[in-house]
């Protein structure tokens, strides 16, 4: 499974890349191949203040449906339109066409409760035993 | 819960399918993609492990057996050769499963169930059979394989021959391949046009493996073929149909023949003079987002019933779905599927949803 480096991650499969007083949030691969072809996706409205650890989005794949976790708080000042008009970008690129939404940060350090690259892959291959 | 295990179990997790439990047994859900393996079966032909699915042998005449009472087709008429969907019922007219019947014989039959159901079905059977019929419950001697797809005659021919392109929608015998013989019944739950091979256990990898040497035939897993029954409107046990449910609410009254006596036909006298509290609808939605079992159903703020399945339609490109409601909803109400925040827009409509299906085409061509 993908992990990409300089990004945080969450124990429930978003990630995060700081860029400046801004990050990008997302889903992992992980996350992606354990939905199965993902079928739908809603984001938040710019401008709308979402919270760490809060739901802020929704997937759906052919078997469920499934709440998206804010990996940190912030304001969303950028969605990606082109992910709702094809939600199987999240299956083939999760970290680069899959993106969900772009927020300005809060807080940063509440990026101390996130792991980063090489901690969430500890992470997935434990709880893939 | 200790698992059940098909002959085929070791080859799937060889192919790096997804597996989960079904009907008691673990089960190939899916393996390149639920999506990938619906459309190769739309378009093409995928192969099946329905191995789960329960098979019974019953010896003895159709009335004097007591067959004829325990199920709510027309045995009478059927020819040898042929196969009739039809129902098991219980006093109430709930229904104990849906199941085909086969005409192997003048008087043997083969009652092909579905998996969840294996050990409830038999019992009823046994209890209603009269001492000289013979039964037999053949489920762990029998493999089931479904060819499915409108290539799945080609593939076939290239195997068993040109005698396959004779056999017609609900029809069955047996055919050789490679010194054994095998009941091909033209039959399916996708749609399209297909086949089920029914085999000793034992056979099952070898004419797996054999299918799958051509390049035409994919693996599908249950995932493809839960969407694939739904775009059909095709009700799945469990979900759609239940022992508390009954054919006439499943609007499958045209499975039952009431020239017969059987088993719940009293009751569903009964509940058809009395009219139906809730029947089965299908609908389809105004987006890609899927209605799923146990979502209500609201018609402005009243509550008119609840989804048995639903599902993103992928021949479709929406959402789609099956439930029950109140019977003055009919094709064109609008609807809500609510759950939680979850809120979805939809419309009754005549079922099946995917109108291109190949199963029932007669005019199969040589290729």
């Amino acid at each position: 499974m993908n992990v990409k480096d300089n990004q945080f991650y969450t124990n429930e499969h978003e990630w995060v890349s700081i860029e400046g007083s801004k990050a990008r949030i997302g889903i992992t691969d992980y996350a992606q191949h354990s939905l199965g072809d993902i079928t739908f996706i809603e984001l938040p409205e710019i401008g709308k203040k979402i919270e760490q650890f809060k739901q802020f989005a929704t997937v759906e794949s052919v078997k469920a449906a499934s709440d998206v976790y804010a990996p940190l708080t912030g304001i969303v000042v950028e969605v990606n339109a082109t992910l709702v008009n094809q939600p199987e970008l999240l299956n083939s690129s999760p970290y680069e066409e899959g993106w969900f939404a772009v927020i300005e940060i809060d807080n940063i350090e509440e990026s101390n409760k996130l792991m980063d690259a090489s901690a969430y892959k500890k992470y997935i291959e434990e709880i893939a035993h | 819960m200790n698992l059940k295990q098909t002959p085929l179990t070791e080859v799937h997790k060889n192919l790096g399918a997804k597996m989960a439990s079904f009907g008691g047994f673990i089960m190939p859900i899916q393996y390149s993609g639920i999506i990938a393996e619906h459309n190769w079966t739309r378009t093409s032909v995928s192969i099946f492990d329905i191995c789960h699915m329960g098979e019974f042998i019953i010896q003895g005449n159709f009335k004097g057996s007591g067959l004829d009472k325990v199920v709510t087709q027309n045995l009478e008429n059927m020819q040898i050769g042929s196969c009739r969907y039809g129902f098991m019922l219980n006093d109430k007219g709930g229904i104990i499963d849906d199941l085909i019947v086969y005409r192997i014989e003048q008087e043997e039959w083969m009652l092909v169930v579905n998996a969840a159901t294996i050990e409830g079905d038999e019992a009823h059977i046994k209890n209603n059979l009269n001492w000289d019929a013979h039964f037999k419950n053949a489920s762990n001697d029998f493999a089931k394989l479904d060819l499915q797809g409108p290539e799945s005659i080609n593939v076939l021919g290239d195997i068993v021959g040109d005698e396959i392109y004779g056999l017609n929608y609900y029809s069955f015998r047996d055919f050789t391949i490679g010194g054994g013989e095998y009941l091909i019944s033209r039959t399916g739950y996708t749609g399209e046009l297909g086949y089920e091979i029914y085999a000793a256990s034992t056979h099952a990898q070898m004419l797996w493996n054999m299918f799958l040497k051509d390049s035409h035939v994919h693996p599908a897993g249950l995932g493809a073929r839960d969407t694939l029954r739904l775009e059909m409107g095709y009700s799945l046990y469990g979900q759609d149909l239940t022992n508390q449910i009954s054919p006439l609410e499943a609007g499958m009254e045209r499975f039952i023949d009431f020239d017969k006596d059987f088993i719940g036909k009293d009751a569903l006298i009964k509940q058809r003079e009395n009219g139906l509290t809730h029947n089965l609808v299908g609908f389809i939605v105004n987006s890609r987002r899927a209605p799923r079992h146990n979502y209500k159903i609201l018609s402005g703020n009243k509550e008119i019933g609840i989804v048995t399945s639903g599902s993103f339609s992928p021949s479709i490109g929406c959402g789609i779905g099956m439930g029950y409601v109140l019977p003055e909803y009919k094709n064109g109400a609008k609807i809500v599927i609510e759950h939680g925040n979850i809120e979805i827009e939809a419309e009754i409509t005549a079922k099946p949803f995917y109108k291109k299906g190949t199963a029932r085409n007669s005019q199969v061509s040589f290729s």
